[in-house]
This record gives C-alpha cells, structure tokens and sequence, in this order.
C-alpha cells in the first residue's frame, strides 16, 4: 500500500533539449503562476517576459504548469514571450488550422471537393477558394489532380476545410500542382527538418540539378526534375536521408554528382 | 357613464402614446421610471459573488507553425520554375521585414518627383474631357488666346471663327 507520493515537476528550463515522457509535469518560472495577483510587476532578476507564453504541440497547461502529453525532446524558443513544445515523431498526419498541405482531390460532390489529406476525414475544398475564382470562372480541378493549400478550419469536432488562398486573396503558390512530377510520403519530424531554415539537406540537393519540390506539412512531397532518372534520383535522397547520417549522406550525394 | 369611463381607463391604456400626449414631462418621467422598476424586477440574477477570470499567460497551440521559423514549402533550384523562386524570396523575406523596406525604396522605377509632375499634367487633362460643352468651348478660347501670343500666323483664322459664333445680322 505504497502511497504514491505527489509527483512533483521539475522546472522546465532544465529539461530543454531533453527526453521527456507523457505524464511529466514540468513547472514554469514563478511569472507565469496564475495566481500571482498584483505579483507581476515585481523586479526580478531574471527577464521579465512580455506577452503570452506559447504551449506548442504535446503540451498541455496544467493548474501548476505544463503537462506533457507527448514523448520527445523539449524545445524551447525564447523570442516573442517564450515557447515551449515538444519535437516528437510521428507518421500520421492530424489537421491543424493554418498548416500549408498537398491533398490529392477523391471527389467532386456539386460546388465542393473533397481532398485526401492523410487524416481521418477527407477535407473539403470549395470551389471559390481559389485566386480569380467566381461562379462563372470554375477553376479546371479534376479526380486524381494534387492541391497545395492551408486549412482553415480543423478541430476534432468539425470536418477539415481547406483553401488556396490567402487572408489577402491572393494564391502566393497555393493551388493546383502542375503536371507530372511524383509524390511520396515520409513522416513528419522529417518534412520539420527539411523547412528548417537553412536546411543542409536542402542545400546539398539544390545543388545537384535544377529540381522543383512541394513540402506538405502531412507528409507528403512532390518533387518534378527534368527527368525521370533525376526525379527518381532526389525522390531515393530525400527518403533515405532520415535515416542517413550527414556523412553518409554527403558520400551519397557525391557519389552521384560523380556519375 | 362618461364620469365612470375616466376614473376605470388601465394602466396600459394610459401608456400609450396618445394619451401621454397630454401629460407634462414630469408624469411622463414618473411613469417611464416605473415601467423600468417593473421590468428590472422581473429580471433574475444570481445572488453569488463574482468570479475574477484567472488572466492566464499560457497559451495552447497546436501548430508548428507558431513555434519553429519554418519556411515556405514551395521551391524551386536552378531556375526550373522562375515565378517559384520569385516566391520564395517574397515569402521567405517576410520574416525579415527591414529587407522588404530596402527593397521598397529600390525598386521604385519612377520617382516621386516624377511622380507629382505627372499627375499635375494628368489631373488637367483628363479634367477637360468631362467638361460640359459650353466650358470646352470656353477652355478652348482660352487655349488660342494663349497660341495668340506666340504664334501670330493663325491670327487670320481667328476672326473668321469669332465671326462663326456671334449672330450676323441680316443686312437689308
């Protein structure tokens, strides 16, 4: 009858850059305390943070802190009032409001589409929702054709939506994908990696042939090069290079601008 | 029967709008504060101290777009796709604003002197195109009273055009 003691967090600058497992709990420095009326003000000797505190993905705010729902390694970004949030991998693509994504249309149901974006429903897309689109001038979308677009809305409770355009009306690269090319599917902590910025991956490819690539956030990329030897080419790169180290991988590459 | 009709008029009948007509602005005041009493009674409250919202600095987000600096996910190498790069270099430099306000003042092709004389001429000209005909005729005398001073060639045609528009008596 081991009473379990009540578990307490650890403060969670100590854990940035660490693993942390779901069920921790991890304490924030006392500015952030809710209760701490009237308290705020206070000089501290530490940096007084302005604005909000951003509990990012697999984090959640608990009364005492901030509880963590994901295994992973901590981030932590100081700019603009702080965030905290945990890099974790995953394959399966969840909907989230403003991710930018490549859905492939199933279906065209009256003034709405319906596009396959690797979640657990289909989201929809109107028609209306492209640059230049009115009743009259339908955007030419068949079955089968790709999108690059953000969701607007995406909750549990409600079927995703989609759009390919922005809050000002203009597409800014957003629409129907292109002919031909090829797209394959790879997991989420890579697609982070690649638009990272400054991404050595990136750089090295970009310097092998002249090649054009859409980065969804669900996974999906869809890269088009001259050929279909080169396209193949980067397709094999950009699949293996999760689990290549650097070196490797710039063996590889060397290999190939050798040949 | 009149007498008994004054004396039982309701309350509702009184506060309608042609019966108040008649009253001075004191009653009127009295009744409208008694209409409010009645309509504020009605009105259930609960009888329980107020809850302070916790003003909370947490906020939950579940996009990575908001905590890493990601980049577009459009790109293009080695000029294949031209309108591509173009984006890329917009969309990417929107994070660092003070390339954009560099950008601004250098691409500017025409400068903002250039600018204000244009528009000086422009206003002018296309004002007289939306000109009744009477003024156009009257711009019109203006613009060759101008000529006249510096071309004395056409001062011929002149009074035969003043002669057009006068009436010419008849001459018996």
């Amino acid at each position: 009858m081991a009473a379990m003691a009540a578990e307490r967090g650890t403060a969670a600058e100590a854990l940035v850059g660490q693993v942390v497992l779901p069920g921790d709990l991890l304490l924030l420095p006392a500015h952030y305390d809710e209760d701490a009326e009237g308290e705020r003000l206070r000089l501290s000797a530490g940096t007084a943070p302005q604005g909000r505190l951003l509990c990012g993905p697999g984090l959640r705010r608990s009364g005492a802190g901030l509880l963590v729902t994901k295994c992973g390694l901590l981030r932590h970004r100081p700019g603009g009032g702080g965030a905290y949030w945990v890099d974790s991998q995953q394959k399966r693509y969840v909907p989230v409001k403003g991710d930018h994504v490549i859905g492939i249309v199933t279906a065209k149901a009256g003034d709405v589409f319906r596009l396959d974006v690797g979640g657990s429903e289909p989201a929809s897309l109107s028609y209306l929702a492209f640059e230049g689109a009115t009743k009259r001038n339908r955007p030419n979308v068949q079955v089968g054709d790709l999108i690059y677009g953000q969701f607007v809305v995406a909750n549990k409770d409600m079927e995703p939506e989609m759009v390919c355009i922005d809050s000002s009306g203009k597409s800014s690269g957003m629409g129907i994908i292109g002919q031909d090319g090829f797209l394959f599917k790879v997991s989420l902590g890579l697609i982070r990696k690649l638009l990272a910025p400054k991404c050595e991956i990136i750089q090295e490819l970009s310097q092998l042939y002249p090649f054009e690539m859409v980065l969804g956030m669900n996974g999906r990329i869809w890269v088009k090069a001259k050929t279909v030897q080169q396209t193949l080419i980067v397709v094999n790169i950009l699949e293996a290079c999760e689990h290549m180290t650097a070196q490797q991988r710039k063996q590889a590459l060397a290999k190939l601008s050798g040949n | 029967m009149a007498g008994e009709v004054k004396t039982k008029l309701s309350k509702n009948l009184l506060r309608m709008k042609f019966m108040q007509r008649g009253l001075d602005s004191q009653t009127k005041k009295q009744l409208e504060e008694e209409e409010k009493k009645i309509i504020s009674e009605e009105h259930w409250y609960l009888d329980v101290p107020d809850l302070k919202e916790k003003e909370s600095c947490i906020i939950e987000e579940r996009s990575f777009l908001r905590c890493e600096d990601l980049v577009y996910g459009r790109m293009s190498f080695k000029g294949f796709n031209p309108e591509i790069e173009k984006l890329m270099i917009q969309m990417n430099s929107k994070c660092k604003e003070e390339k954009i306000e560099e950008d601004d003042k250098m691409e500017a092709d025409v400068s903002d002197e250039e600018m204000a004389r244009r528009y000086e001429t422009l206003v002018g000209t296309i004002g007289k195109k939306f000109l009744r005909k009477r003024d156009q005729r009257v711009l019109k005398d203006d613009d060759e009273d101008e000529d006249d001073e510096v071309e004395e060639g056409n001062s011929n045609t002149r009074p035969s055009k003043r002669a057009k528009k006068m009436f010419l008596k008849p001459q018996d």
